[in-house]
């Protein structure tokens, strides 16, 4: 049994009196203006949306680099520029004494093992100070082919290709010393290759080999030592 | 008068040291190789590489999210740049965009981080070229830093505090109160400091004209961070391509004219008193509401390449990702370690200096292995 206190249940079946009309529009237009006045949500309370790539050939450094660059991307706000391997030189040379980018940030390389178009991206990644610029390059190389050192460019490559060939294997011709850097000499393999394997290779180096035993197990006491 | 050939007093031969791996003054574990003509250095080469344990590769195998532990270990004197460098590069690939509080608070974070890693790099640096009293007041202030990030998220070190879309937890009751204090109390540290080197005739004697490196070679060696701005290039990360919210923050970036280990070591101390007015702006401004945005719980990736870099204490962090579409890993992670970029200009710095002289140019370069190697 509904009390006073209840509001009333509506029927349908009852003439709907002028009052109560009143009333219901009067609570929907509230409900309407609540409805327009809830603020935008802000951008981290939303699914966030990935960004996207876009054609960049109408920019302006892949415009002046003409013939050189056979396709552009535009993605996070960088634009990266797919130019042929054996033109590196040229295009890096161009884009530093002619756009200024005086700024090697990075030399770094990609590993695609089975891709058809060659096993290795190698990224560039040039900075211009007077206006903030950056443009990445891309070069794809295949497993055989060999690339030119941009060392004459910009001293900073100099450890950055040391790196890229001791990690990836990749041959930078006329580069000044193109030694391992941050594994050994002698050391078998290239370790940021996919086919490389994560736990590591048996490198035959071996610690105390009397003591330790290749391949592990119990260590083997000293004379007079132990039980 | 002398009469007859001129001959010299000692056999002059060039000779070969080793310096390092194991030695106090080389920051870690770099060895370099040395060509000595007497005490002249005639070629220096670094070698590196005995603290690389494969974090790359490492990357390739975690998902997004368990690769910030392991970013802490890479410079490990300044593990708060490294996850914010990792983490709004993840972002930036994402499209998350993180609320203005959780921004707020990395930049607190980041700035103490900072002052600590600087604290270390003068008090190393000064005992590296005999000054050992700046060591025990650099290292007061920065166990009260250290104190404070114990605090927040239970670490000292590797602090492991960043999240990617905002950080994992809220600030402890009175940690901002306790920070406030830190930052007011520390401009008279600073003074403390200075009037132990700034113009102590030794400290000068040994950085003016060491180590000097001009704007064109810092450009073209690929220099960042302090060592490049002592070259006279006012160039900061935090200017040119402001990450959180650094575009909301007044602060100068600090230039040297002479090129050399003094003026690197007066833009250092100029940076603490920078780092110590944008956490008083950041104090003051922090606001209030969530410090998480809305981020998937399982973060699938867009295919693309993405490049994002942080302002490190040493220079130019940058994270380089490419993700491949609805990946959980990233298929490769590079990292561009400032430190590696920066060694690499030692050699010519050192050129024709005296043996004495490469502590100095090691102490000023600021360099950390752990990052170098990786």
């Amino acid at each position: 049994m509904p009390t006073s206190d209840d509001k009333p249940t509506p029927n349908t079946d009852e003439p709907v009196t002028g009052a109560e009309a009143d009333k219901a529009a009067e609570i929907a237009a509230a409900k309407a203006k609540a409805a327009e006045e809830v603020p935008p949500k802000n951008p981290w309370e939303e699914k966030p949306v990935a960004p996207t790539h876009s054609d960049a050939m109408d920019d302006d450094d892949v415009v002046a680099l003409e013939g050189l660059v056979v396709s552009a991307d535009l993605f996070t706000g960088a634009v990266t520029a797919t130019v042929d391997a054996e033109k590196i030189l040229d295009v890096c040379r161009f884009l530093k004494e002619e756009r200024g980018y005086a700024f090697l940030v990075d030399l770094t390389a990609i590993d695609w093992p089975e891709r058809e178009e060659g096993r290795f991206d190698l990224i560039y990644w040039l900075h211009r100070h007077e206006d903030s610029k950056r443009v990445r390059l891309r070069a794809i190389l295949g497993e055989d082919q060999t690339i030119e050192s941009v060392e004459s460019i910009w001293g900073a490559a100099n450890w950055m290709e040391r790196e890229v060939y001791d990690l990836f294997g990749v041959i930078f011709e006329n580069h000044p010393g193109l030694e391992r850097i941050l594994t050994w000499e002698g050391f078998n393999g290239h370790p940021l290759r996919k086919d490389f394997p994560v736990e590591g290779i048996d490198t035959g180096a071996a610690i105390y080999p009397d003591v330790y035993p290749p391949g592990g197990g119990p260590i083997v006491p000293e004379e007079g030592e132990g039980a | 008068m002398m009469n007859g050939p001129e001959r010299p007093l000692f056999d002059v031969e060039e000779m070969e040291i080793s310096f390092g791996p194991q030695h106090p003054a080389t920051h870690g574990v770099l060895r370099l190789q040395m060509k000595l003509d007497g005490e002249r250095i005639v070629e220096a080469k670094p070698i590196i590489g005995y603290l690389h344990r494969g974090t790359e590769k490492l990357f390739e195998t975690m998902t997004f999210p368990a690769c910030i532990p392991h970013t802490d270990r890479l410079d490990y004197v300044n593990a708060a740049h490294n996850n914010q460098g990792f983490c709004i590069t993840m972002e930036k690939l994402l499209g998350i965009s993180i609320p203005p509080r959780a921004a707020y608070l990395r930049m607190i974070l980041a700035e103490l981080q900072r002052l600590a890693s600087h604290l270390v790099w003068l008090a190393t640096h000064a005992v590296d070229i005999g000054a050992i009293t700046p060591f025990f007041y650099t290292f007061r202030e920065r166990d009260e830093i250290l104190d404070l990030f114990e605090e927040y998220c239970g670490a000292r070190l590797t602090l492991n505090t960043m999240k990617i879309g905002g950080l994992p937890f809220e600030l402890p009751q009175g940690w901002l109160d306790r920070c406030a204090k830190f930052v007011d109390a520390f401009p008279a540290h600073i003074d403390e400091y200075e009037t132990l080197l700034t113009t102590n005739r030794i400290w000068k004697r040994r950085t003016i004209g060491v180590g000097v490196i001009s704007p064109e070679d810092a450009i073209n060696m690929g220099l960042t961070g302090p060592p490049l701005r002592g070259s006279g290039v006012e160039w900061d990360i935090r200017k040119v391509f402001p990450y959180d919210r650094y575009d909301e923050v007044e602060f100068d970036v600090p230039i040297g004219t002479n090129c050399d280990t003094y003026d690197r070591y007066l833009v250092r101390i100029e940076e603490m008193r920078q780092s110590i007015r944008i956490l008083r702006q950041c104090l003051e401004k922090l606001p209030e509401g969530p410090i998480m945005a809305k981020a998937p719980k399982v973060l699938r990736s867009p295919e693309g390449m993405v490049y994002g870099s942080v302002e490190s204490p040493k220079g130019e962090l940058g994270y380089f990702i490419v993700a491949t579409e609805k990946g959980t890993t990233p298929y490769r992670c590079r990292v561009r370690p400032p430190s590696f970029v920066n060694l690499q200009a030692l050699p010519q710095m050192v050129k024709g200096s005296l043996v004495a002289d490469m502590m100095a140019v090691i102490g000023t370069l600021d360099i950390v292995l752990g990052e170098i190697d990786r």
